[in-house]
């Protein structure tokens, strides 16, 4: 919401808003109206997508709205209209036009929908870097691995070597590959300014890509809430130039701290309003682990379990051996985790009104006393020591039974 | 010491006295007022000896008047409710700039936006629509009553036992804060832990085969008890637009069944469908979810279309132009609803040609609904208009609902929904259509319908009051809501850092208290309605000159609604009874056969209440003994063959020679 537009260069005059109306851009250009005046290529060409569908359907929703105040004027009941005709309920032409009025606009903007979707996919690597300019064959894009995790945001650099929180920074005019996920549940990545928003799922990998045009310090949070500490999860997007970017790089490699597993570990735990962090190594397997949902030793990756799948499956035996599938909660195999049904009446615990998220009590222990203390956990949310890891802790006696 | 607690675990499951929100200032304030207020009701019940008339004539009724009263009545307690959240919704952030935390900490504000959206959608919008359709439907078929009767009131005291849960985890453990279709893994067991998700689950359950029984019985009563002579195409077309909301209920509703039901089994029984563990997939989820949840809007806009389409027709004295193509417009509407889902998660990764699919889709839907605005206004045309209340909220739905239809196709194309998906131009976009669209369209039809139920006409002084202030509270509360998504601001946000969006939410906060004033002035309506319902008296049974069979009865109609069974030729059935000199019989009357009360429907929803209460707290004694109950119960019922009777022939003649004196007395 603090896009800096570059002085000298109303977006008016941009080539692509040439035939959109300037009086519907009139009331934007005062105000920081992110998604109308962003600075991003492929955002600018959504703001233009809605610019064009507003004013194809205006074309009949304006006339609607002008017939329903004419009709409701001229045959109010003290107009005592001389054509009034009770009986009058069907006209094949006027029947003809209501319906085919609003086929021939949704048939074109079915034909716009069907090219923009596709022109824009996140999915498609960007072929220009602006209105003007193609990207240049053999311009390799930045790539960028975001995790969105409880409740900051980690994007790892792997061309780099290096990793950040809760900052992101990319160099002017070259596309940008983001490939993300998330440690935990769902979030929607997404930089008004930059380009629409795509989510980051646990276990999968979305991917979206970019390019910025206009330098700046650009807000960019999650778009899905994702628990307690959602309103906090937001980053900031510095879009640089190269030099700045060089620079940038520089300064986090020199500023030491290396986000190797045990770092990712205790990084993952659920955590409000981080400071900015960066990192000036990173564990090269890093992201792929964590698409995987196996960054925590023990734990049996996805894709190498598919890949069993693939070949056939790892036979009946392998029914019982869950070994490593558990991934929710803080140690992945934490008894809470089971079915309310497969509890021990110990197990329960209580449901105390004034639970504090992401601190579940252990097994057993009813929460007592100061809890309300607690109420608010988006004050203040001690770190949690980061819990001992058991590569090799047997799988939950439960599993076994069935 | 230990033995004492598990004992007390097992009876108490997970309740302890810590589920009890006592350190909550507002929650216990509330809690003062529902108590004294609760005391008073049932104090002044007690007063004045109204049990055993409440328990007899409304609790255990089969009548589908009274349970359409009822559902009214409930949607309305739940509306208020719903609106409260919104209130504080809308101060949080409006507070909540410059490092103010508000007032509200996360705990408490997320399980307010899921409350308010669950409760809007399932126990106002469903209860009110469900409620006019059971009023009129049967009504304007010329039938006695629905299919099943005993089915209705049952369907009736379900979703109430639903209402009742929600309600109930306002004051004893918590709601879910998982947004109101609670998205997994977030809703899993591993993330919420605690009891809101699983009231959430248990209310939407119960609830669910209220609904789905309700369409079952609905569509049974018009597919099979229309008047002789009313073919499918002389249907009203509010019987039309209901017959469609309710094959869309009995095909949408298992879905959300099915989906829950698979929820729950990962939180209680330690599944992986839809956990990050075992490979679970949270994706079939979000596609199950909007497979029922897409269906559900059009559940909702339907009937209010078809009390549009009845209203403008009778306030413009014109038959409806293009029946034909309305009806035709319905069914493609419904029809489609089926193959948009995907809209919901364009953002979610699918490839652009599925999106695409599903964008155009959406958008396909628009002609048909273009069609239906263009009949009303063609309707208009060339017609005397009376500007009555129901026609005030008809005319302001034609100018609120195209601007919600807009942005809606705008979100349905896909790149332009990335930037704008969950945003708050998404939230103005949908309170556009189910405030402008289904809201205007329930206070059109109970200004409409009011004095056919009561017998005596809605203040027109308060009715406009509210009108206006309703209208005008809306634009303000929503248009700063498509301004902020334009700004890239983002739904259930609880605080924000830019000091310049400030100004937005304060004129948001603004609107919704204009609305909460057209909604004081609505409760004033009805009450100075009530208070002068001798002068408002419409003894004629056709306040408005109707055109539809539900006005060729008295106000309200007696319990067997039509003493002879009419024959239709003509699709405004009562309008050619009118032009055709229609002579109102008065002799040859004959007893008529009626289902009798029962009231095995509020047993079983009140031992459904308990169930869902031993399963939200692991009381699993409770949930057993509740659950065999409600089986013994229901099979107990199969066995009462004491089910119907006759209205004796003479109270028939005495009801019907009052309503020819009182006819009689017109002129």
């Amino acid at each position: 919401m603090s896009t800096r537009p570059i002085p000298g260069q109303p977006f008016v005059q941009r080539r692509s808003m040439r035939f959109l109306a300037p009086l519907l851009l009139l009331p934007l250009s005062a105000c920081n109206w992110v998604v109308m005046n962003p600075a991003g290529d492929v955002a600018v060409q959504q703001r233009d997508l809605i610019l064009i569908s507003t004013g194809l359907m205006l074309l009949i929703i304006l006339p609607v709205m002008a017939l329903t105040v004419l009709f409701a004027w001229r045959y109010r009941h003290s107009a005592k209209n001389p054509d009034y005709d009770p009986d009058w309920d069907h006209s094949t032409s006027l029947e003809l036009i209501i319906w085919s009025a609003p086929l021939l606009i949704i048939i074109c903007l079915g034909a716009v929908t069907w090219t923009s979707t596709h022109l824009l996919d996140p999915y498609r690597p960007v072929e220009r870097i602006d209105a003007g300019r193609k990207v240049a064959p053999g311009v390799k894009p930045l790539e960028v691995q975001v995790v969105a995790m409880d409740w900051k945001w980690l994007f790892i650099y792997p061309e780099l070597g290096i990793a950040t929180v809760n900052e992101l920074a990319a160099p002017l005019d070259r596309p940008i590959s983001f490939k993300l996920t998330s440690s935990t549940v769902m979030n929607s990545f997404y930089v008004p300014a930059l380009a629409g928003q795509i989510y980051a799922m646990p276990g999968m990998q979305t991917v979206l890509h970019a390019v910025v045009n206009k330098p700046g310090n650009y807000e960019g949070f999650s778009a899905n809430y994702s628990g307690a500490g959602f309103s906090h999860m937001r980053f900031r997007f510095h879009a640089l130039d190269e030099g700045g970017f060089d620079r940038w790089v520089a300064g986090v490699k020199s500023g030491g701290g290396a986000l190797d597993r045990p770092a990712y570990l205790a990084l993952e735990k659920p955590s409000e309003k981080d400071p900015v962090r960066r990192f000036s190594t990173v564990d090269a397997s890093l992201f792929d682990s964590v698409v995987n949902l196996c960054a925590r030793p023990g734990q049996r990756c996805m894709s190498e379990l598919m890949h069993i799948d693939a070949m056939g499956g790892a036979g009946k035996e392998s029914a019982h051996d869950t070994r490593g599938l558990r991934h929710d909660g803080p140690n992945g195999h934490d008894p809470l985790e089971r079915g309310a049904l497969q509890k021990e009446p110990e197990e329960k615990g209580a449901s105390p009104h004034l639970m504090k998220d992401g601190d579940r009590p252990p097994p057993g222990k009813t929460p007592t006393g100061h809890q309300h203390d607690n109420r608010d956990m988006t004050m203040d949310m001690p770190a949690r020591p980061a819990a001992p890891h058991h590569p090799d802790a047997p799988a939950p006696a439960h599993a076994h039974t069935s | 010491m230990s033995d004492s607690y598990t004992l007390a675990k097992i009876i108490f499951g997970r309740l302890t006295w810590e589920s009890f929100p006592i350190h909550e200032p507002i929650l216990i304030g509330t809690f003062i007022m529902v108590l004294i207020g609760g005391i008073g009701v049932v104090g002044a019940i007690t007063k004045y000896r109204l049990w055993g008339y409440l328990w007899t004539e409304w609790f255990t009724t089969v009548d589908h008047k009274r349970i359409g009263i009822m559902y009214m009545i409930l949607g309305l307690i739940m509306f208020l409710r719903g609106f409260a959240d919104a209130i504080m919704m809308r101060l949080q952030q409006a507070m909540a700039f410059n490092g103010s935390e508000g007032y509200l900490n996360a705990h408490h504000y997320d399980q307010i936006f899921t409350a308010h959206g669950v409760i809007m959608i399932f126990f106002v919008a469903m209860p009110m629509v469900t409620g006019l359709m059971n009023y009129i439907v049967p009504l304007q078929i010329g039938a006695r009553d629905v299919s099943f009767p005993f089915l209705n009131n049952f369907s009736f005291w379900m979703t109430t036992a639903g209402a009742v849960t929600v309600m109930m985890s306002l004051f004893v453990g918590e709601f879910a804060r998982t947004g109101w279709l609670a998205y997994p893994p977030l809703s899993g067991i591993a993330y919420s832990p605690d009891v809101g998700v699983d009231y959430y689950i248990w209310a939407l359950q119960i609830a669910g085969v209220g609904t789905l029984l309700s369409g079952v019985n609905l569509i049974a009563t018009i597919v099979k008890m229309r008047a002789p002579g009313m073919s499918m195409m002389k249907m009203p077309i509010f019987t039309w637009t209901s017959l469609c909301t309710n094959v869309l209920i009995v095909a949408a509703f298992p879905v959300l069944t099915a989906v829950l039901a698979l929820l729950s089994l990962d939180r209680y029984a330690g599944t992986a469908f839809f956990t990050n563990d075992f490979g679970g997939n949270a994706m079939m989820y979000v596609n199950l979810i909007w497979i029922w949840g897409h269906p559900e809007v059009y559940i909702l806009i339907l009937p209010a279309f078809g009390i549009f389409s009845e209203v403008t027709s009778t306030f413009s004295g014109k038959r409806l132009f293009g029946y034909t193509s309305m009806v035709y417009a319905t069914v493609v509407i419904t029809i489609l609803s089926y193959i948009v889902w995907l809209h919901h998660f364009f953002t979610m990764g699918s490839g652009a040609s599925v999106n695409s699919f599903f964008g155009i889709t959406t958008m396909v839907i628009s002609i048909p609904t273009g069609a239906k605005i263009f009949n009303w206004l063609f309707t208009m045309y060339r017609g005397r208009i009376r500007f009555e209340l129901p026609m005030m909220w008809t005319v302001a739905f034609m100018l609120t609902f195209v601007v919600g239809g807009m942005t809606g196709v705008l979100l349905a194309v896909p790149p332009a929904d990335f930037v704008l998906h969950n945003s708050l131009f998404l939230i103005a976009h949908f309170h556009n259509v189910i405030i402008g669209g289904v809201l205007f369209g329930l206070f059109a039809g109970i200004n409409y319908w009011w004095p056919k139920a009561f017998g005596f006409k809605l203040d027109t002084v308060w009715g406009k009051r509210s009108f206006w202030l309703w209208v005008v509270g809306f634009w303000f509360a929503f248009m700063p809501l498509y301004i902020l998504g334009l700004m890239g601001v983002t739904r259930r946000m609880r605080v924000f850092d830019d000091p310049s969006l400030q100004i937005w939410f304060m004129i948001a906060a603004f609107g919704a208290f204009m609305i909460a004033a057209g909604i004081a002035c609505m409760l004033m309506q009805f009450y100075v309605s009530i208070r002068d319902r001798e002068k408002l008296r419409d003894t004629t049974g056709d306040p408005w000159d109707g055109r539809t069979l539900e006005w060729a009865t008295s106000s309200p109609p007696p319990d067997y609604n039509f003493a002879f069974t009419p024959v239709i030729h003509d699709g405004d059935a009562w309008a050619d009874m009118k032009k055709r000199g229609y002579q109102r019989p008065v002799e040859g009357f004959r007893p008529i056969h009626m289902p009798s009360n029962t009231g095995t429907g509020i047993i079983l929803a009140g031992l459904s209440v308990a169930f869902s209460v031993g399963m939200i707290w692991y009381m699993w004694w409770l949930a057993a003994i509740s659950f065999v109950g409600i089986l013994a119960v229901a099979i107990g019922h199969t066995f009462n063959y004491k089910r119907d009777f006759h209205i004796p022939v003479e109270d028939v003649v005495r009801t019907e020679g009052e309503r020819t004196k009182l006819l009689a007395t017109q002129g």
